[in-house]
């Protein structure tokens, strides 16, 4: 029997199902008997003291159980985690689930009503009294760091600086014939998972069991632990199915803390979910740094150094992974290019604003952004074409491995190909003789082509690494397969997905160690009592990790089988070899497969020495290195200039991911990973007003882009074999993300550049680009 | 409390609800229907789109009460005997879903869209989903489909 | 979110829903909710009752009545974009229609709400205006007409009395030689018009011998543009109209919002309407 290979083909995946056909298991749809609904009453202000509170109001209401405020919880409700202070000076303020005494964000829970349905939590939430004392909200980051700042904590507004040179970087910039400097925003946005958030917790009055739409259920559990007191070995966490995340629910939250407190005072089962104008309030945002970037060059466009400088916007607190997130740029402005010097300085800033967070790339679109920003800048200053400046500082294909100014050790790569075939694609000589023409008629519609040649550090990551930064864990994964005695394969993985189809791909990994058919393998996931030991979801790890620690298992499996059917086929297990699902004696017809293996395991009958029941294993896997996908993404766009309006006329990516396990689950991954790259440069912008009310509290004013307002993208691939993982898979999870948004905006400012434009703040409006228009000519500013 | 007469997905139910009830919540809540999905207050996400009377509408910004004797079809309704309905087995086929939660709204709306427009251009599709997000996809996927549902569809109906 | 709490009826007339909101101040219609539904779940209202009058046939339908068409208050968006009549006796409306939110909205959305409605960010409050369409309230008393210059009254504001129902509009058909345009600016195709600019165009011997412009977004009600209708008595198609198209801004007042600040409108208002000319007429 042969068995076609799995890896790479586009199989279908096994979760549509029950997707396409409503027999979901999204948390809002479980119910417990007896289940109580949370509603939570939320600070109208940005930053206020609670001089009274009064709930009882809504204690006699009809259906309604219980009726609490911060004060309530004071003793029992700990502070929420923040698992990755890397800078050592990071301060760290007390963050209570429910606010008890002064409130920091318009949002932060200050009650809460219990009822018998949400529509009688609803009407009880109105008859809660509070009086709140107005303190200064601070909103800007600039002003929030100078003497007479209005303060966030006690302690300040400056929650950590943390600096990294490499070179010297005066040297660099002593009598450097260009230097570039330019500051870019990188605005605040929202995650905006469809899922809205959802928590159901019930008690046996001894243990705990949470379902909670979230990317992360076992470090939920252990935070819970930390966080409440209650014994981790008492509380189960069940991520059912859960609908996206993009880093928004890689978070401990307050309202998980607080329906578990409910569910132990209460003794029954309480379930909340948030309205969308409640999670844009309430959920991380993501991104809101103000970056200063300054870069050095010869004249021919080589790069002597770079200095980066970032205010980055903590909000009001630090929650998981706040203050991780912007230097997780650290690494990545220097991005492909050789440089002789490098400094990464960040400060991070509170502001009485929701905190911020992981969102799809997590510090490294911000890197991308701003060093391919300047890579285009420098094209300009030099009048080089934006590739070919690239091509003068890239690390050629035959210098892998090599080691980066920043210290990290990039592994493989071909930057050369995939631009090569990105131009081939794009069409790129032609549209800069549009380019062109369009420029010299003066045509009002003018075309502008953005480049973007990406790389990331993503598979998050080293254990040893993680350490190394002051991380609060690490970035192992777990897997475990079982071959059960009819010969069905049960994979349970630590991973915990939420749209990404590791069922399908692990079950295709699965079946080509084991050599049995992908249908034969089934996926367990995202339940800490099923799946009790993993690290979750996040960072684009799960395959190149997670992925990785289910192939360990499977050689595993495998060594026990060897040893097994050495003893059946009686002969030496150096004399067997493994194909398509059978142990075969060399040379010989004598055979045994895999399924028989495994009926012979569980009847142990006839076991030799040392060789457990059952053929199942388990392995846990941490790399030594990231994996770094790159890419070469062109945006042509076509700007009106009577109105401002930008529209996508092409877009093309190419992408280097290294193996591919599903070449259907990758490409659907860069559509979504660019839309939501595009979206950022085009739409998107969570926006405070002066009193640090958000006015894009829903769908109709924070715009999300429909299928009417993106065009389809054109995607091809590249193959550089990853060498830390044994499948040479990279992560794609935000690949798309990171690429995208600077090559928009590129786009747009080289189709404005001829009218002495040189940045258009995100998102490029269309009235931003009209004002940026203002007083400007085409003639006037050509050179 | 208004007493109201309402067939979902082929089955009719009696029920007596407060005016203000939603019909999202009418089918989440009461009638167990809980495949249709709720994504926003706003009527923008479309995630909770419903055939009512045969037409599209988003059930979140429909009152119980208004669906009185009316003929709701959910994404649960879609299929016979066990088969998936030709859109939805477009949607598998092209890989348009990832996290499933805009799902059956898209595919609710992507078989309205084609009761007006049986073989519609990839202009017309992404014009007539502007009422679904999608945060997953990029869409292009879910275009493909559409046109690959729309394919299938104009097949069975040529069919003898 | 959830909405609050509030009575419902569903009258079986007109005059008895006439009745029913005549008696309670706080008492709201309930048309297709489109617009209704998202504030009462953001409990930016509280009405006491709604007062549903969604299925009352008389409401519902587009008639041709010689010299205009009548298009009930109750008759959807879809209803209008898709109807023959409208299409034939006033397609502006129809072209209006198709632009409204999405499909799914515009198959409960109804033509009478959204007017009644009054958001100056609307598309039908304009398209209506630049027809000159007379609205036909209704009341205890009998009906009443009322010119579109003076339905409109401020932000979410109509000159309906307590107690009274727009039953219905009466577009006048413009007749042979006209072309027509909505030209809607949006950063989203859900997002509401920054600017819109409802067009009518009489052509004649390669000039524009007549036009009627009216503006989506310019300030608290919709505008009609007279200075741009009188400037372009006629101007030759061409670079003329953008010149008879500058003053398209005067006498507005448009809004300061998340999306625009008010000079940039009043900047779009005139490109628009340029457009949304050419575009009427037939024109590059």
């Amino acid at each position: 029997m042969t068995v076609d290979q799995e890896v790479g083909r586009p199989r279908r995946r096994k979760e549509d199902a029950r997707l396409l056909t409503g027999r979901t298991q999204w948390t809002d749809n479980l119910s417990r008997p007896g289940t109580l609904h949370v509603m939570f009453l939320r600070s109208p202000m940005a930053h206020a003291r609670i001089a009274r509170i009064d709930v009882s109001g809504a204690r006699g209401l009809p259906g309604v159980v219980a009726a609490f405020s911060g004060q309530d919880f004071r003793e029992e409700q700990g502070s929420l985690p923040c698992a990755w202070p890397r800078s050592g000076d990071t301060v760290i303020p007390e963050h209570p689930p429910m606010a008890v005494s002064e409130v920091r964000y318009v949002g932060e829970a200050v009650a809460c009503v219990v009822a018998t349905d949400r529509y009688r939590a609803a009407d009880a939430l109105e008859a809660i009294e509070v009086d709140y004392e107005q303190l200064p909200a601070v909103l800007d980051m600039n002003e929030a760091l100078s003497e007479s700042a209005a303060k966030v904590h006690e302690t300040g507004n400056r929650a950590f600086t943390y600096r990294t040179t490499s070179g010297d970087l005066e040297a660099a910039f002593r009598d450097a014939p260009v230097v570039i400097d330019r500051t870019f925003v990188q605005q605040r946005l929202i995650p905006s998972a469809m899922e809205p958030r959802a928590v159901l917790c019930e008690t046996d009055g001894d243990t705990f069991t949470m379902w909670t739409s979230t990317q992360i259920p076992h470090i939920l559990r252990t935070m819970l632990a930390l966080v409440t007191g209650v014994a981790e070995h008492k509380l189960r966490v069940v991520a059912p199915d859960v609908g996206g995340g993009f880093g928004s629910k890689l978070q401990v939250t307050a309202e998980e803390v607080l329906c578990l407190l409910l569910a132990r005072r209460l003794g029954r089962p309480v379930k909340w979910t948030e309205s969308r104008s409640e999670g844009n309030l309430t959920v991380h945002h993501g991104r809101d740094q103000i970056q200063h970037l300054r870069l050095a060059a010869d004249s021919d466009g080589r790069i002597r150094g770079l200095q980066v400088e970032l205010l980055a916007d903590m909000g009001a607190y630090l929650v998981l992974l706040t203050p991780a997130v912007p230097l997780l740029g650290a690494q990545m402005f220097n991005a492909i290019y050789k440089m002789d010097a490098y400094e990464f300085a960040c400060t991070g800033v509170f502001t009485t604003k929701m905190p911020t967070d992981a969102y799809r790339g997590a510090g490294r679109p911000e890197a991308t952004f701003g060093i391919e920003r300047m890579m285009d800048e420098l094209a300009a200053e030099l009048g080089l074409d934006p590739l070919e400046v690239r091509r003068r500082n890239w690390i050629r294909h035959d210098e892998f491995p090599f080691t980066t100014i920043s210290g990290l050790t990039y592994d493989s790569g071909n930057y050369e190909a995939a631009t090569d075939r990105a131009m081939a694609l794009f069409g790129y000589d032609k549209l800069r003789a549009e380019q062109n023409d369009r420029r010299d008629r003066g045509d009002p519609v003018q075309l502008g082509i953005g480049v973007s040649t990406y790389t990331e550090m993503c598979g998050l990551g080293p254990s040893r690494w993680f350490g190394s930064e002051n991380a609060g864990a690490g970035g192992w994964e777990h897997g475990s397969v079982r071959v059960l005695p009819t010969g069905k394969v049960e994979v349970v993985t630590g991973s915990s997905p939420h749209g990404q189809g590791h069922v399908t791909a692990w079950s295709q990994i699965v079946a080509d160690a084991l050599g049995v058919p992908f249908e034969d393998v089934t996926v367990l996931h995202g339940d800490t009592a099923i799946s009790p030991k993993g690290l979750d979801t996040y960072g684009s790890r799960s395959l190149t990790i997670g992925g990785i620690a289910v192939l360990k298992a499977c050689d595993k499996v495998k060594d026990k089988a060897r040893r097994l059917a050495a003893h059946v086929l009686e002969c030496s297990p150096d004399d067997l070899e493994f194909e398509a699902g059978a142990f075969k004696v060399r040379g010989t017809e004598s055979q045994t497969t895999i399924q028989e293996l495994a009926l012979a395991a569980f009847a142990a009958h006839d076991l030799p020495d040392g060789v457990e029941a059952r053929l199942d294993s388990d392995a846990t896997f941490d790399p030594d290195n990231f994996s770094f996908p790159h890419g070469t993404h062109l945006c042509a766009v076509e700007v009106d200039t009577e109105t401002g309006m930008v529209k996508i006329r092409s877009y093309v990516a190419v992408d280097d991911v290294g193996k591919v396990v599903n070449p259907l689950i990758v490409d659907g991954q860069l559509h979504g990973g660019i839309a939501q790259g595009v979206a950022q440069a085009l739409f998107e912008e969570a926006v405070y007003d002066a009193d640090g009310n958000l006015l894009t509290t829903t769908m109709a004013d924070y715009l999300l882009p429909s299928a009417a307002d993106l065009p389809d993208f054109a995607l091809d691939r590249t193959e550089s074999p990853a060498t830390s993982n044994p499948l040479g898979v990279k992560g794609v999870g935000e690949a798309g993300t990171i690429a995208a948004t600077p090559a928009v905006v590129n786009a747009i400012v080289d189709a404005l550049r001829p009218y002495g434009i040189n940045d258009v703040r995100m998102p490029c409006t269309p009235e931003r680009v009209w004002r940026a228009l203002q007083d400007r000519t085409l003639e006037g500013a050509r050179r | 409390m208004p007493r109201i007469t309402v067939t979902v997905d082929g089955i009719q139910y009696e029920q007596d609800v407060e005016p203000r009830l939603l019909l999202v919540h009418l089918l989440r809540e009461r009638l167990g229907k809980t495949g249709t999905p709720v994504g926003c207050d706003t009527s923008n996400c479309g995630a909770c789109t419903v055939l009512l009377d045969g037409k599209s509408a988003k059930s979140c910004s429909v009152l119980a009460v208004q669906a009185d004797g009316c003929d709701v079809v959910t994404i649960e309704g879609l299929g016979a005997n066990g088969s998936l309905h030709p859109m939805q087995q477009a949607f598998h086929e092209e890989h348009a879903l990832q996290c499933g939660y805009c799902t059956p709204g898209m595919v609710m709306a992507a078989i309205d869209l084609l009761r007006q427009d049986p073989d519609p251009s990839e202009e017309t599709i992404r014009q007539g989903l502007e009422g679904n997000l999608c945060r997953c996809t990029g869409y292009c996927n879910i275009v493909r489909a559409v046109r690959r549902g729309a394919q299938e569809m104009g097949q069975a109906v040529s069919r003898p | 979110m959830i909405p609050a709490q509030f009575d419902y009826v569903r009258p079986a007339s007109l005059a008895e829903a006439c009745q029913e909101l005549g008696s309670d101040e706080d008492a709201k219609v309930l048309a297709g909710g489109q617009s209704l539904l998202p504030f009462l779940r953001l409990r930016l209202a509280y009405p006491s009752k709604l007062v549903d009058i969604g299925r009352l046939a008389d409401l519902r339908g587009v008639h041709d009545r010689g010299d205009h068409v009548h298009i009930g208050a109750m008759t959807t968006h879809d209803e209008v974009m898709r109807s023959p009549v409208v299409r034939e006796g006033c397609p502006l409306l129809a072209l209006t229609a198709a632009q409204v939110a999405d499909p799914a909205i515009r198959h409960r959305g109804t033509f009478g709400g959204s007017l009644a409605h009054a958001d100056p960010a609307g598309d039908l409050p304009a398209a209506v205006l630049a027809l000159d369409g007379v609205f036909v309230a209704a009341s205890a008393s009998g009906e009443r007409e009322i010119p579109a210059a003076e339905f409109f009254v401020d932000y979410l504001e109509s000159s309906l009395r307590q107690g009274e129902i727009l039953a219905g509009v009466r577009i006048p058909k413009l007749g042979a030689g006209w072309g027509f345009h909505y030209e809607k600016f949006h950063r989203t195709a859900q997002a509401w018009a920054i600017v819109g600019v409802a067009a009518a165009v009489r052509r004649s011997n390669g000039s524009i011998a007549e036009a009627r412009i009216a503006l989506t977004n310019m300030g608290p009600t919709p505008v009609r543009a007279r200075a741009v209708e009188t400037a372009l008595q006629g101007v030759e198609l061409g670079d003329q109209v953008r010149q008879a198209c500058v003053e398209a801004a005067a006498d507005t007042s448009p809004p300061a919002d998340l999306h625009a600040q008010p000079d940039y409108r009043r900047h779009l208002a005139k490109v628009l309407t340029d457009r949304a000319v050419r575009a009427a007429a037939g024109a590059p």
